[in-house]
This record gives C-alpha cells, sequence and structure tokens, in this order.
C-alpha cells in the first residue's frame, strides 16, 4: 500500500476515517478539559448515589426477566437469516436456478422455526 | 507512513487494548462495552483489507445483537461477581493449557503462512477475485450458495436448533395471566349469562 489513493473502496470510507478521528478529538478534548480547569474537590457525599435526598435502596442492577433474552435470541436469528439475503440478492444473477433454490431451502428451513415459535406464542408478551 | 498504515495502527491498538480490559475490568457491564469496541474496531480492520461486508456484518450481527444478548445475560445472571473471582487461583493451572494450546495454534497457522503453506485447507482454493472488479458482498454470494451449499444449509439447520433450543428453555406459561380470548367471548349465548328478574317494588333482589 504505497497511496491511499490507490484503493478505490477506501476512497469511499476516508470521510468516516475522517469523522471518527474528529470525534475522538472532540471527545477527548472535552475531558481533559473538565479535568484541567475545573476545580476537583471529591468527597464522600459527592461521590455517593444521589437518590432523592435518601440513602439508595438497593443496587440498580436488578434481575431482567428471561423473556428478554428470548426476543433477543430470536431476533439474532432472523438478523443473520436477512444477512445471508445481502449477498444472494447481488449474485442472484450469476448463480442461477441451484443458488435460487439453495436459498428457497435455508429460508424453508428457518419458516419452519418460525411457525413453530409462532404456535408456541414465544412471540407473545403476556 | 501512509493513512491505511496509520489506520491499521490505530485499530489494532485500540483493539488489542480492548480486547485486554474485556478480561481484566472489574465490572461485566464495563467488559461488555469493551467486548463491543473491539468489534467496532476488527470491523475497521476488515474494512482496510477490503472485506466491506464482513466488517458491516460484524457491526449489525454482533454490535448490534450479539452485545445486546451479552448485556442481557450480564443483567439476568444477577451473580455476585466478587464471589466468582474467589477461586480464580484454583482454576488458573487449567485457563493457561488452554491458553497455552490456543497460543501455539495461533503460532503455528502464523509459521505455515509465513513458509506459504496453505492455511485453512480447502476454504483457501477458491480464488479471491480483486477488489476493485468484484465487490466482496457479491464475491462471496458467487460461491456461498453454489460452492458451500452444504455449509450454508447447515447453517440454517443450526439457526433452527437455536430457535427451538431457546424456546423450550425459557417459554414458561404463565398461570393467572388473563388473556382476551375473543372464541370465548363470541361463544356466550344469550340466554346463559342474562337473566331478567322480575324485582317488586322497595324489596331488592
Amino acid at each position: 500500500m504505497s497511496d491511499p489513493m490507490s484503493n478505490p473502496l477506501l476512497v469511499q470510507y476516508l470521510p468516516i476515517l475522517v469523522f471518527l478521528a474528529i470525534a475522538t478529538v472532540v471527545a477527548g478534548a472535552m475531558i481533559a478539559a473538565s479535568l484541567v480547569v475545573g476545580k476537583q474537590k471529591p468527597d464522600a457525599e459527592k461521590l455517593s448515589a444521589y437518590e432523592c435526598g435518601f440513602e439508595a435502596f438497593e443496587d440498580a442492577r436488578s434481575k431482567f426477566d428471561v423473556r428478554f433474552y428470548l426476543v433477543s435470541i430470536l431476533f439474532i436469528i432472523f438478523d443473520l437469516e436477512v444477512a445471508f439475503l445481502f449477498p444472494w440478492a447481488i449474485a442472484l444473477g450469476d448463480i442461477g436456478m441451484f443458488g435460487f433454490w439453495s436459498m428457497m431451502v435455508f429460508l424453508g428451513i428457518l419458516t419452519i422455526g418460525f411457525i413453530y415459535e409462532w404456535k408456541k406464542g414465544a412471540l407473545e408478551w403476556e | 507512513m501512509t493513512l491505511t498504515t496509520i489506520a491499521f495502527y490505530a485499530f489494532a491498538i485500540v483493539l488489542l487494548a480492548s480486547a485486554v480490559r474485556v478480561i481484566t475490568a472489574k465490572n461485566p457491564v464495563h467488559s461488555v462495552l469493551f467486548l463491543i469496541l473491539a468489534f467496532f474496531n476488527a470491523a475497521g480492520l476488515f474494512v482496510l483489507i477490503g472485506a466491506e461486508f464482513v466488517a458491516m456484518i460484524l457491526v449489525i450481527v454482533y454490535v448490534g445483537a450479539v452485545a445486546v444478548l451479552f448485556l442481557f445475560v450480564v443483567m439476568m445472571l444477577d451473580i455476585n461477581f466478587q464471589e466468582l473471582r474467589q477461586g480464580f487461583m484454583q482454576y488458573m493451572p487449567v485457563g493457561l493449557v488452554v491458553g497455552a494450546i490456543l497460543a501455539v495454534e495461533l503460532v503455528f497457522l502464523a509459521v505455515t503462512q509465513l513458509a506459504g503453506g496453505p492455511v485453512g485447507g480447502q476454504a483457501n482454493n477458491a480464488p479471491i477475485p480483486p477488489v476493485d472488479q468484484v465487490t466482496n458482498t457479491e464475491a462471496i454470494g458467487q460461491i456461498l450458495y453454489t460452492d458451500y451449499v452444504y455449509a450454508f444449509q447447515v447453517s440454517g439447520l443450526i439457526l433452527l436448533v437455536a430457535m427451538i433450543g431457546a424456546i423450550v428453555l425459557t417459554l414458561r406459561s404463565r398461570p393467572g395471566v388473563r388473556r382476551q380470548q375473543i372464541g370465548q367471548q363470541l361463544d356466550r349465548k344469550r340466554a346463559e349469562v342474562v337473566q331478567v328478574r322480575k324485582v317488586p317494588t322497595r324489596g331488592g333482589v
């Protein structure tokens, strides 16, 4: 890689890199400036958690319902299914009928799972 | 030093630093956040080698879905991580052995690659089309659904197993939840539920 302009793909990503660099500098400058300029006099009362004037009753972390996990897993699976569709849609002209039916079988397998979860009521919240 | 080289080293350094923080952070939620940062930097590295599609999928699937899942799991378990850490010295020998095996494998791969040998066996045999003629997404699409059809279908089956497994393990029917059951509502006959009574004056029912 002699010249960054030699690769047309990376030139398209140059604005994002510039954006990232600016974001890093601005965020770093804000933290550094508040550390340098602001007066830092910590004490126990300032650092403790503040909850409407009284002591905190319990930890901020509490148990999540397991149903969030189920929804999240189901989301990941269909997310992946869609991710497989992108290259297929682009290359559909080259891969012919075999590629088309290969994807249809894949979608069919996942549709079986979709029907299963629908019938089980896994998509209903309450 | 060109811009590409600078970007590579910046991404690589942040990636390694955040990967170290993932396993050294005291708070597991911070670990997950550092993991997300590591995913983003890995995506940057993929873009640098021209693997656009892999980079975007890394951001969408890993950052968007897997990291959220990890956060849910970390929040859901409600484990006292201070207690969990107490057996650290006890488990360290086993961990060191596993780490050493992984390190040896990585060194072996690197040495084979440097010697010019094949890495990854058959998977490497497909010629990689030049990036400026065929985009990364198209190159994947041209072989994934035809040459690697069995691996593709197996991935579909694995997703199906994951879906059914998650439902079987976590889905519980909750007693005492009042749902609207439209069929039951419509089935009610007037004669079953409505009574007409004569109410005497000042008598009540």
